[in-house]
């Protein structure tokens, strides 16, 4: 176990490697100049040219990237220009946040999509088959802002069951003292049930949004791999053994056909995670995703560099994480490993 | 587990949590409701301090609100019914007393202000914090500029609590620079105590920590996501504010502010579309005030340096094809104050912004572009670019311009600048054509002028536009301003109007309004001329 | 004696691909539907430009914002644009968007993938380096990386839409060429004198088509969508060009005002664009390979 898991983490370097180069020219590419912002309104040519040189930009792009290795290997990720904050500090205070986020957007898309699958493969090809795969297909047939915006109108501007769109938070309620940063979490640890509520509230719609979108990947993968496990010898055996269909489905062939869906989950997950930079611009959620969309946009450097290598290190460490789970589930892959 | 039973649980579960919260709410809550303020808009501030690198406009509002400045001014009420900052009156804030000589002015600080530490105010934070400003460079400095401000020497401590502006030169616009949102008196000692060898002026503690006097302080901000402020109550500027806490809170999506707004789950937003400001009006379920923009016009600026605009016979051309009323209606939704189509007969008044006599007239612009040599429109397509932090006027303005302009075969390709980089676009001056918008805050036609229309190279003068002429009416009217000869002010304002429409190297279009919507329940908005919320004067039921 | 039983006459490939086919799509009808609605979109795209009632480009304010009436029958935008114009001519741009999406990114993708499957060692490790550090960005982003550094225009939306999706498909394509890499018709390519690029391009290639195919055609659906996503960030088409993603994005800011008909039928012709090709794919599993039909 403990050499697979420093053989993938080997394997990983090259990619992370990759992704540090890349994100580098990339933001470096970007339209726009970090010396101009900040010399500001009605600087004259030569004193862009003196903040140029004083951050550094007039530099080489090599001698550029020396200097931003040497800062990543100090843990410094740089300062954001737009928030004048550290980048390091923003994305720890704001990773929390969207990872609570997208856990629970999974969990509800796992909760749905699961059973879903479950169905549709016990009666293939029937009628609830194709209800079942239209449903989740058009889920994922929208643009998920789009989702977002029309959950806000009707559950929010009409009914007005949801709570406003106005982040983590009620502007009433003040965090719970900071454990994991999960509010949900924290409010339970800190026992007030009324922040656990609020929280809650204000997580449903986005957390709706982006299970909606995840749907139709997982139910796909459960119908498919349910089918498969369905068709097989031992599960023939204990239908002839006269079990119940209840113990046969779900105790017998849903246990054996988790294996691939929980590769799946992860890969979700991982998409999710860069994909709700959208919901988070419907939501005013206050997380990385946000953040790294307004600060691309105003070409600033140091938090896209900063949000793609967490996001990148996360995606490795969740594979990791499956592969492990994997292992711990299917003694067969571990002998083999 | 039974599908059926499974929609059930959830069902329960969803409701379960979203029981509408003003159900619930103990009277605790709802009182501390009635004394908060919560504002939303589309960003917030990226520093607290405007004298801060690259400070953003947001953070002028924390910085009007948790500083003194020396002067303010007195309101008065324009013709809607809207308090209005008065540029000619000021009213004592920080300064009690105000003597003003032949090349200085004499200030008496008052002697029971404090910073929010407790510390007192004297004449030595004033001359610290008036050095910084005109030390640390950018925005901060060229304002001081505007005003002739530029040299610590010109700041002096007479005692603990008199201090002396010299004037470098007779500037009609020195003292009313006193009143702008940049001289604002900071607590010397603690950012001294904060400063380093590589921050002397302390702009790093400043960037996250309101160090003033004024009526409120930040008492916690998350960049990006809200701001909150609570009210000091040793303010001795002026009378104690009603609110005893403002809540700022950043929500990117234009509808869901609007949603917030409606369902009164948000007290005011000035950062709405055109069209919801026009449509709440008249709705009546919500207070929308609208004043039009001090000293500011949105235009279509043109490179007068370059072909084809360098001929002017191109510019008319231009002038006469845009669809202005088209703009007004589906743009603006006649939330601004045209600034064309003045008739033939109108005399030119001294007052800026004035409306030229162009309208809409696609034979003439037609018959214009003949004359300049392109019978058939321009050979090549132009490229038209617009911030677009401001996409929700500016795409609209590019895209009815566009459609009009092929009219009289004048191609051109919609280039959308992201708001980071519009100033570095607007300094290279190499956009051909562009739509942008200025506005001063000192109210005057020459302050106007010296930005946009001189030579010197500023950054607002977007057109790269040279004319000895038009430098000579502006210095003139400058001059004539400082030593009050009137005469020779009218002339020279009349004169620098008349040539910026006979040689248009840029089109205004309108006066914008500065829209605001409030819950009804909500008095006390001020209009000034930053624009910015004033949160002193807010009251609530 | 026994008699050799004669066979009868071969029916040619394409007869029997066709019954084939009828086969699949008569036993799932909701194959069927999404072949006819892909045929619908087809037209449109062709033929949309012609038969519209008005230009798409021609805006009039005095007519802004009304709602579907028999004149306009899905009403009219911000600048008093026909809707339904917009919405059919804008079939057009999405079905290419879509459709130069996957054809890059299966050339890129296909070709980077039977190559390394193919020649195997160093091929291979570039090939596979450059697939994992392209899927260890948050794919999104990354798009929007892409279009913010080279400029929002249609070719860099697709261009963004294939580097996104190229890990993908040089996966699938590895797998397959390796399963072919000793195949008969291979050796008997290479010993009638082809190269290894005449051998990967004509003859492994198009044999790897028919399994890409069903991820081509999701990842059609993925093309419209992303090009609507970044329409949300202000990284779409430029104005005033008609395409889905961006009426959604700017009709959503109409909806709280209530006029829903801005988002709702742009919205609606893109979400049955995606269906469509998501259905499809399916079908197109089916009829490849039986054995896979999910």
């Amino acid at each position: 176990m403990l050499t697979m898991i420093l053989k993938r983490l080997m394997m990983a370097i090259p990619s992370l490697i990759g992704v540090v180069i890349v994100t580098f020219l990339l933001t470096r590419a970007l339209p726009g100049d970090p010396a101009a912002y900040f010399a500001g309104p009605a600087a004259t040519p030569q004193a862009i040219q003196e903040i140029r040189v004083k951050l550094g930009l007039d530099r080489p792009l090599i001698v550029q990237f020396g200097h931003y290795v040497d800062d990543l290997a100090h843990g410094n990720l740089g300062t954001s220009l737009t928030t004048g904050q550290p980048v390091a500090s923003e994305l720890r205070n704001r990773l929390p946040a969207s990872a609570e986020l997208t856990l629970l957007g999974l969990i509800v898309s796992i909760i749905i999509a699961v059973p879903l699958g479950i169905l549709a493969a016990t009666k293939p090809n029937s009628l609830l088959d194709h209800a079942c795969r239209i449903v989740a297909t058009a889920g994922v047939s929208l643009p998920v802002f789009f989702t977002g915006l029309i959950l806000v109108y009707v559950f929010y501007y009409q009914l007005g069951w949801a709570p406003a769109p106005l982040g983590r938070l009620d502007v009433f309620f003040t965090e719970p003292p900071h454990v994991t940063g999960f509010y949900l979490i924290d409010s339970l640890i800190a026992r007030d049930p009324e922040t656990f509520m609020a929280a809650l509230k204000q997580l449903i719609l986005p957390a709706l949004t982006l299970a909606i979108f995840s749907l139709a990947p997982i139910a796909r993968m459960t119908r498919a791999s349910m089918l498969a496990v369905l068709s097989s010898d031992f599960v023939r055996t204990a239908r002839a053994s006269g079990l119940s269909a209840y113990t046969v489905i779900i105790t017998y062939a849903f246990r054996n056909a988790m294996l691939p869906v929980i590769t799946t989950l992860g890969m979700v997950f991982s998409f999710l995670l860069g994909a709700n930079v959208l919901v988070e611009k419907v939501f005013a959620w206050p997380g990385i995703g946000s953040y790294a969309v307004e600060a691309l946009l105003a070409s600033d450097f140091a938090p896209v560099q900063g949000f793609v290598l967490t996001m990148a290190v996360m995606y490795v460490a969740i594979n990791l994480m499956i592969d492990v789970l994997y292992g711990v589930i299917d003694p067969r892959v571990r002998l083999d490993a | 587990m039974k599908r059926r039973d499974f929609l059930k649980s959830v069902t329960a579960l969803t409701a379960a949590a979203a029981v509408p919260a003003p159900a619930g709410w103990s009277p605790a809550k709802a009182q501390s409701r009635q004394e908060t303020l919560l504002i939303v808009s589309e960003s917030g501030p990226n520093n607290l301090d405007i004298h801060g690198v690259g400070t953003n406009v947001p953070g002028y509002e924390v910085s009007w609100n948790c500083y003194d400045r020396l002067i303010s001014h007195e309101m008065k009420t324009n013709d809607q019914g809207t308090p209005y900052y008065d540029k000619t009156k000021f009213k004592p804030e920080l300064a009690e007393d105000m003597n003003i000589g032949d090349m200085s002015v004499t200030f008496k600080l008052r002697k029971d202000a404090t910073f929010q530490d407790g510390t007192p105010v004297t004449a030595k934070d004033v001359k610290w914090s008036f050095d910084r400003a005109v030390t640390v460079g950018g925005f901060p400095t060229f304002q001081m500029s505007a005003g002739s401000l530029s040299k610590p020497e010109q700041f002096v401590i007479v005692d603990d609590n008199t201090f002396r502006v010299d004037f470098m030169k007779k500037d009609r616009l020195t003292v009313p620079d006193l009143a702008v949102i940049v001289p604002c008196i900071l607590n010397s000692e603690l950012v001294k105590s904060k400063a380093t060898e590589q921050d002397p002026w302390g702009l790093e503690f400043t960037k996250l920590n309101t160090v003033g006097s004024g009526a409120y302080k930040v008492t916690n901000w998350t960049a990006g996501s809200q701001v909150v402020l609570e009210r000091n109550d040793n303010w001795k500027g002026g009378p104690p504010p009603k609110l005893k806490r403002i809540i700022w809170r950043m929500v990117p999506d234009a509808g869901n502010r609007r949603a917030l707004l409606e369902r009164g789950d948000a007290d005011v937003s000035y950062d709405l579309p055109n069209k919801d400001f026009s449509e709440l009006k008249s709705d009546g379920k919500l207070s929308i005030i609208s004043t039009p923009y001090s000293n500011g016009i949105q235009y279509i600026g043109m490179n007068v340096a370059h072909p084809p605009f360098d001929n002017v016979k191109v510019r008319y051309a231009i002038a006469y094809a845009i669809p202005y009323q088209k703009i007004m209606d589906a743009v603006m939704y006649n939330l601004a104050k045209p600034m064309f189509g003045a008739s033939a007969e109108a005399p030119t008044e001294v007052a800026w912004p004035q409306p030229h006599k162009f309208n809409t007239d696609l034979a003439k612009a037609k018959a214009l572009l003949a004359e300049a040599g392109y019978p058939n429109g321009l050979p090549d397509p132009i490229q038209m670019s617009f911030d677009l932090g401001f996409a929700g006027v500016n795409e609209p303005t590019c895209v009815l311009t566009q459609e009009s302009l092929a009219q009289i075969g004048i191609q051109t390709t919609i280039n959308k600048v992201p708001g980071a980089n519009w100033r570095t676009e607007l300094t290279k001056k190499t956009m051909p054509l562009f739509t942008n918008v200025f506005s001063g805050w000192l109210d005057y036609p020459e302050y106007f002028f010296y930005w946009c229309y001189h030579s010197g190279k500023s950054i607002f003068n977007t057109m790269d536009y040279q004319s000895p002429q038009m430098d000579t009416f502006i210095d003139g009217a400058r001059a004539a301003a400082a030593t009050g000869d009137t005469d020779t002010y009218n002339k020279d304002v009349k004169g620098f109007v008349d040539l910026a429409f006979t040689d248009m190297p840029r089109i205004p279009l309108y006066q914008p309004y500065v829209n605001i919507a409030m819950q009804k329940n909500i008095t006390g908005y001020q209009y000034w001329f930053h624009r910015r919320l004033d949160y002193r004067n807010f009251a609530k039921g | 004696m026994t008699d050799i039983a004669t066979s009868p006459p071969r029916e040619s490939s394409l007869t029997a691909l066709f019954k084939h086919s009828r086969y699949v799509l008569g036993e799932n009808p909701v194959t069927g539907f999404a072949f006819a609605l892909f045929v619908l979109i087809v037209l449109a795209s062709v033929f949309g430009p012609h038969i519209v009632p008005y230009d798409p480009l021609a805006s009039d304010t005095t007519q802004a914002l009304k709602p579907p009436n028999a004149h306009h029958w899905f009403g009219t935008d911000q600048l008093g644009r026909d809707v339904f114009s917009r919405v059919v001519v804008a079939t057009r741009l999405d079905f290419f968007i879509a459709i130069a999406s996957v054809a890059l990114v299966f050339l890129m993708g296909g070709l980077a993938g039977v190559a390394a499957g193919f020649f195997g060692g160093w091929t291979d490790r570039i090939v596979g380096r450059i697939a994992d550090t392209i899927m260890a960005f948050p794919l999104f982003v990354l798009a929007m990386g892409i279009v913010a550094a080279l400029g929002n225009t249609v070719q860099n939306i697709v261009l963004a839409t294939a580097i996104v999706n190229f890990p993908l498909y040089a996966r699938i394509a590895r797998a397959e060429a390796n399963i072919r890499r000793d195949a008969g018709f291979v050796e008997a390519a290479r010993l009638s004198g082809n190269s290894d690029w005449r051998i990967l391009s004509f003859q492994i290639l198009p044999n790897v088509f028919p399994i890409l195919v069903v991820q081509m055609s999701l990842t059609m659906g993925y093309a419209i969508l992303n090009a609507a996503g970044l329409s949300f960030i202000g990284l779409g088409v430029r104005p005033p060009t008609p395409e889905w993603g961006i009426m959604v994005a700017e009709g959503s800011a109409f909806m709280v005002s209530g006029e829903w008909w801005n988002a709702t039928f742009p919205g609606a012709a893109l979400m049955v664009a995606v269906f469509c090709f998501n259905l499809l794919g399916d079908g197109l599993r089916d009829m490849v390979d039986p054995r896979r039909r999910t």
